[in-house]
C-alpha cells in the first residue's frame, strides 16, 4: 500500500471476501475499506473478479467466505429484513444500463421510487422528470423506449434510475464502457455531481485510467483474486508498483501475462 | 478398460446433470407457487401476460382446432365405414376433441408460441442484467416475472380450450355435413348424447396443468439462461422441447387418472 489509509469506521467494510467458481479462485481473500463520503474505485484487468466483488456486496452472489459490512452491519450474518434494509440504501450503474425494455425511460426512472420509497405513481413520475434533467435529458425523453435511446443516453437514464431514490451508497460498473471519450467524461462529470450533491460513498469499477482519476478519491487494485494495491487516485500513474504501473501504463511486458490461446 | 470407465463415467454425469436439473426446477416451481400466494401482488403484469399467451394465442390455436377436428371427422368416417358404425363419428369428434386434441394441441401450440415467447424474454433480461437490476431496486423477481406468468398460464390455458374444443367440434360439423352428407341436426344430437361433464372437464383439468408447465418451463429456461444471445438461444429451444415432452406425458399420466377405472 502506498498510502495509509484514512480512520474512522468505515461505510462498506469487507473482509476475507472468497468466491471460487468451479476450480477458479476469483476472489482469493479481499479486504477493502470504504469511507463515508468517498469514492473509491476498484481497478483491475478483464475476468479478475471487479463485477463478481460488487455482486457480492449487492447480494446477487453469494460468497464462499469473509465479511461484508455496511456501516458495521454484516449483511452475511444478518437477518433477511436488515439486510435488505442496508441494499435498499445501494444505487447501482450496471455495465450496459440494464434498462428494463418493457417500460419507457419515465418508468424505468421512477420504478425504484415505487419499489422502494412506496411513492405514489404520479409523485414518482414527477420526481423522475426532476432526476432525469439533473442528468442533463429533457422530460420529454421519459416517453420514450430505452430502444430509442443512444448508448450515451441510456447511460444517463440507467444513471437517473440509480440515484433517484438518494442512496447513501452507489455502484458503477464499467460507467464509460462503449462510450466515445468526451460521454465518457461527460458521465464521469455527473456521476462525480451526483455523489457529491448526495454525500454518497461510491465504488466504481473500471478499466479506464482516466476515469477512474476522474471519479475516485482512492483507487484499490484487484489482481489474482486479492488487493495489491491500494492509494490515492492522485497517485495512481506514480504508484512504484510494477503490476499496478504495468496496468496502469498498458504496457505489454511486465508481471503480468495475458493468457493467450494460439 | 479405460474406454469402458470414461463411458460410464459419462452416462454418470448426464444422470447427476438430469437430476440437478430436475431439482432446481422443482424448486423454481416451488417458489414459483409460493409468490403466487403471498404479496405483495402485480394484478396488472397478470392481465399483461394473460393478454399475451391466452388472447394473442388464439388464431393459431382456433385455426389448429378447426383442422384437428375436420381431420379426426374424415379420418374416423372412412375408418368406420369399414364397419358399417359411420353414425360413430359425431360422438369420436367430440370425444377426441374434448379429451385430448383440445387440450394437448393448444398445448404444444402454446409452448411454441407463448412458452418460447417467455424464455427468450426472461432469457434477454438476464443476460442484459436486468433481472439483477430488479433485485438491486428492491424487487424480487420471482414474485414480478415468474409468478404473474405462472398464474397467466393456469388461466390462460382453459380458456383457449375451451375456444378450442368448440372450434374443433365445429371443424367436425363441417365436414360431416358439408362433405359426408350428415343430417346437421342428427349430428348435433350425437354430439352432445354422448358428451358428459367429466369429458370436458378432465380437458380443462389437463389444460389448467399444461398451462403451468408451458409458463413454468418458459420461465425456468429463460431465467437460468447464460452466455449472451447463444443462451437465449438454446433457452428458447429447451423451454419448447422440456414444455413439449412434459405435456405429452403428463397427457398420459392424467388420462390414466381420470379414466382408467
Amino acid at each position: 500500500m502506498s498510502a495509509s489509509p484514512p480512520t474512522g469506521l468505515p461505510k462498506i467494510r469487507v473482509r476475507g471476501l472468497r468466491k471460487a467458481f468451479g476450480a477458479k479462485q476469483v476472489l482469493d481473500g479481499i479486504d477493502l475499506d470504504v469511507m463515508p463520503g468517498t469514492s473509491m474505485v476498484v481497478i483491475g484487468g478483464s475476468g479478475t473478479g471487479k463485477s463478481v466483488l460488487i455482486k457480492c456486496i449487492l447480494g446477487l452472489i453469494e460468497p464462499d467466505a469473509g465479511s461484508i459490512e455496511i456501516d458495521g452491519v454484516d449483511l452475511l450474518t444478518a437477518g433477511r429484513s436488515i439486510r435488505n434494509a442496508a441494499r435498499s440504501e445501494i444505487g447501482m450503474l450496471f455495465q450496459n444500463g440494464a434498462l428494463f425494455d418493457s417500460l419507457t425511460v419515465r418508468q424505468n426512472v421512477a420504478f425504484g421510487l415505487i419499489a422502494r420509497r412506496h411513492m405514489g405513481g404520479r409523485l414518482a413520475s414527477q420526481r423522475a422528470d426532476e432526476v432525469l434533467g439533473q442528468v442533463g435529458l429533457a422530460a420529454s425523453v421519459g416517453d420514450l423506449a430505452p430502444s430509442e435511446l443512444s448508448g450515451g443516453m441510456q447511460k444517463r437514464v440507467a444513471l437517473a434510475r440509480a440515484i433517484a431514490a438518494n442512496p447513501s451508497i452507489m455502484f458503477f460498473d464499467e460507467p464509460t464502457t462503449g462510450l466515445d471519450p468526451i460521454m465518457g467524461a461527460v458521465i464521469d462529470g455527473l456521476i462525480v455531481d451526483c455523489v457529491r450533491r448526495l454525500g454518497s460513498t461510491a465504488v466504481a469499477i473500471t478499466h479506464d485510467m482516466a476515469s477512474a482519476r476522474r471519479i475516485g478519491d482512492r483507487v484499490a487494485m484487484l489482481h489474482r483474486g486479492r488487493i495489491i494495491w491500494e492509494g490515492p487516485a492522485a497517485e495512481l500513474l506514480d504508484s512504484h508498483d510494477p503490476v499496478v504501473d504495468q496496468f496502469t501504463h498498458g504496457r505489454r511486458e511486465g508481471p503480468i501475462q495475458m493468457e493467450l490461446r494460439r | 478398460m479405460n474406454s469402458i470407465l470414461r463411458a460410464v463415467a459419462a452416462i454418470g454425469r448426464s444422470a447427476i446433470s438430469v437430476l440437478r436439473v430436475a431439482g432446481d426446477l422443482a424448486i423454481f416451481a416451488v417458489t414459483g407457487v409460493i409468490n403466487i400466494l403471498l404479496p405483495p401482488y402485480y394484478p396488472r403484469l397478470v392481465l399483461r401476460a394473460l393478454f399475451t399467451m391466452g388472447f394473442l394465442s388464439l388464431p393459431v390455436v382456433a385455426l389448429t382446432a378447426i383442422f384437428a377436428g375436420m381431420v379426426i371427422a374424415l379420418q374416423s368416417y372412412t375408418g368406420f365405414a369399414r364397419f358399417s358404425a359411420q353414425s360413430a363419428t359425431a360422438s369420436i369428434v367430440v370425444l377426441s376433441v374434448t379429451r385430448e386434441l383440445g387440450p394437448v394441441l393448444a398445448g404444444l401450440m402454446m409452448s411454441g408460441r407463448a412458452g418460447a415467447a417467455m424464455a427468450a424474454e426472461l432469457g434477454t433480461m438476464r443476460v442484459t442484467d436486468q433481472i439483477d437490476a430488479l433485485t438491486t431496486l428492491n424487487t424480487n423477481p420471482m414474485k414480478y416475472l415468474v409468478a404473474p406468468r405462472l398464474l397467466a398460464g393456469v388461466i390462460a390455458m382453459p380458456l383457449l380450450v375451451i375456444v378450442a374444443d368448440i372450434l374443433g367440434v365445429l371443424g367436425g360439423f363441417i365436414v360431416a355435413t358439408v362433405k359426408l352428407g350428415f343430417v346437421p341436426a342428427s349430428y348435433i344430437h350425437n354430439t352432445f348424447i354422448m358428451l358428459t361433464t367429466e369429458d370436458v372437464v378432465s380437458g380443462l383439468a389437463k389444460a389448467a396443468v399444461f398451462g403451468f408447465v408451458i409458463a413454468l418451463s418458459g420461465c425456468y429456461h429463460g431465467y437460468r439462461s447464460r452466455g449472451g444471445a447463444e443462451g437465449v438461444g438454446s433457452a428458447t429451444t429447451s423451454a419448447v422441447v422440456m414444455a413439449s415432452v412434459l405435456i405429452l406425458a403428463l397427457d398420459y399420466g392424467m388420462t390414466e387418472i381420470f379414466f382408467s377405472r
